[in-house]
């Protein structure tokens, strides 16, 4: 049943449908989000800058996610000796990267009118950058690599080893944090999310979750007829 | 019925959903480019090895 | 055992030896600890609330200098295939490295450290915990390192790409090193960060080797 997720052929047949659709759900579904989010009053806490957090919450989250992703394809490509799956880790990281880099930009424009500095070094966020640095340096080793099997094998290493790094980096992060700054006054869901507002949230994050699967199935897409063409260019050149 | 009046919170609020829009514009154009190259590239080199 | 003392042998030789080994680690502490104060200007009351950290980062990026020739010397001129191939299992190899390098480097900077803070403005009580916290921390910081360079073998640009894989590695012995050194200044608790802080160098140290093999052959496949 799942064949899909390593025979190639395979693989782009059920692609073909699934991107757009889950691409055609994201939007529809950011559309409502949207709508509802701005049909809302403006919280009573934190004013109009509630907004904020309906693009900055799913990014961050799926910034997570999308690691996870990484990390699970990178251990199938190691173990079991897929390219599908090398492929599909190489294809999330600069989604990934994306969506971090988006968590940090909105969650420094939600924090300014808050804390009133344009970045603070809360846990959260400081996590967030390590993750960062985490997605560059994967993309960083692929790139520098110049054998394809080999530059997917190290990276998937470098993932793996990340993966058991990323708790204990939050969790240091996490310490440090309480240390400097004593207690959590940045809490970002402040005291609770009001109800009005619940619904809205969890459809942007099913939204974002649909727009992550829909680029990822035609990033991978475009890998594998990368990977096509190399091969054809080999046997062109005999 | 649209609450859009950000008042003082204009300057973070919409720049925060502009960037968000262009970094899934940017993501979305490339990944779709990316594709259509790809794709276009083994066509042109199955044509070529068929003739 | 007489296999390891002599691979350690080779190892530390090899470390002390080429590259002027520790004095390189060291100079180019001093180098950062004498920048530093360029950077932030002389005043003692601001220099003396960033010491004990800088200290400790400095000792991070000093680690990361000869991390580029860990494997890299062996895997140019072949020992590497004949190590893989050898007796000893490449994870074993893999940890006899670092733990030469932890030696010819962390040990001396563990000496230089406490000095450097101490010219920079920190209390001389802090002097045993930095040397202690170089210590141990210094095992996180090589076996991490390792990884990183064994990563990137074979690879171009070697050196700036070790330090962009391995900063996020480095990111939890900076934190609880620092946060140590910062806890004793301030009379907090610093055992807690002293223990995390071991926690992840032996951890480190055990899991480490096994990703450094597994690149290592992934390089000579």
């Amino acid at each position: 049943m799942f064949t899909f997720l390593y025979n190639p052929d395979r693989f782009m047949a059920f692609s073909r449908w699934a991107a757009p659709l889950f691409g055609a759900i994201a939007a529809v579904l950011a559309a409502i989000g949207l709508w509802l989010d701005f049909a809302a009053p403006p919280d009573y806490q934190q004013g109009y800058t509630i907004h904020v957090m309906f693009i900055h919450v799913p990014a961050s989250m799926l910034s997570l996610f999308v690691y996870a992703c990484l990390a699970v394809a990178s251990f199938l490509g190691l173990v079991f000796r897929q390219p599908l799956a090398d492929a599909a880790a190489r294809a999330a990281a600069p989604l990934g990267a994306g969506l971090t880099l988006l968590a940090l930009v909105t969650g420094s424009l939600w924090g300014k009118p808050m804390w009133g500095t344009w970045w603070v070094w809360d846990a959260r966020l400081t996590s967030e950058l390590v993750l960062l640095l985490f997605y560059l340096g994967y993309m960083a080793l692929r790139a520098a690599i110049d054998d394809e099997a080999r530059a997917a094998r190290a990276c998937a290493i470098l993932a793996l080893v990340g993966v058991v790094n990323l708790p204990i980096v939050v969790f240091s992060v996490d310490w440090w944090n309480t240390l400097h700054q004593g207690s959590t006054l940045f809490a970002p869901g402040g005291s609770g999310l009001a109800p009005v507002y619940v619904p809205p949230f969890l459809i942007m994050i099913v939204a974002y979750l649909g727009a992550f699967g829909s680029l990822w199935l035609v990033r991978i897409r475009a890998e594998v007829w990368r990977r096509r063409a190399n091969v054809l260019a080999i046997r062109a050149a005999r | 019925m649209l609450y859009l009046d950000a008042g003082k919170y204009t300057p973070y609020v919409w720049p925060a959903y502009a960037i968000t829009v262009l970094v899934f514009v940017w993501l979305i154009g490339d990944s779709l480019m990316r594709a259509r190259r790809w794709r276009r590239d083994v066509e042109k080199r199955e044509q070529d090895a068929a003739e | 055992m007489n296999g390891l003392m002599v691979l350690m042998r080779r190892e530390l030789a090899l470390s002390w030896g080429r590259g002027g080994g520790p004095m390189l680690a060291v100079a180019f502490y001093a180098a950062m600890a004498t920048l530093l104060p360029l950077a932030t200007g002389p005043a003692p009351s601001q220099l003396a609330v960033v010491a004990p950290g800088s200290a400790w980062l400095a000792l991070a990026l000093a680690s990361l200098l000869s991390l580029e020739r860990l494997f890299e010397r062996d895997y140019e001129d072949g020992a590497l295939d004949l190590l893989a191939l050898g007796p000893a299992p490449l994870e074993l190899v893999a940890a006899a490295k670092c733990l030469a390098q932890w030696i010819t480097t962390a040990a001396p900077l563990a000496i230089a450290a406490p000095i450097a803070a101490v010219a920079l403005g920190a209390s001389t009580s802090l002097m045993p915990l930095i040397a202690l916290t170089a210590l141990i921390g210094g095992i996180g910081f090589c076996f991490c390192g390792g990884i990183g360079a064994a990563l990137s073998l074979g690879s171009r640009r070697g050196g700036l790409l070790i330090a962009v894989v391995v900063l996020p590695l480095f990111a939890p012995p900076v934190i609880f090193g620092a946060g140590a050194i910062e806890a004793y200044a301030g009379g907090l608790d610093w055992r807690t960060p002293l223990l995390f802080l071991t926690a992840y160098s032996l951890a480190t140290a055990g899991l480490g080797p096994f990703a450094m093999a597994a690149a290592c052959r992934n390089a000579l496949s």
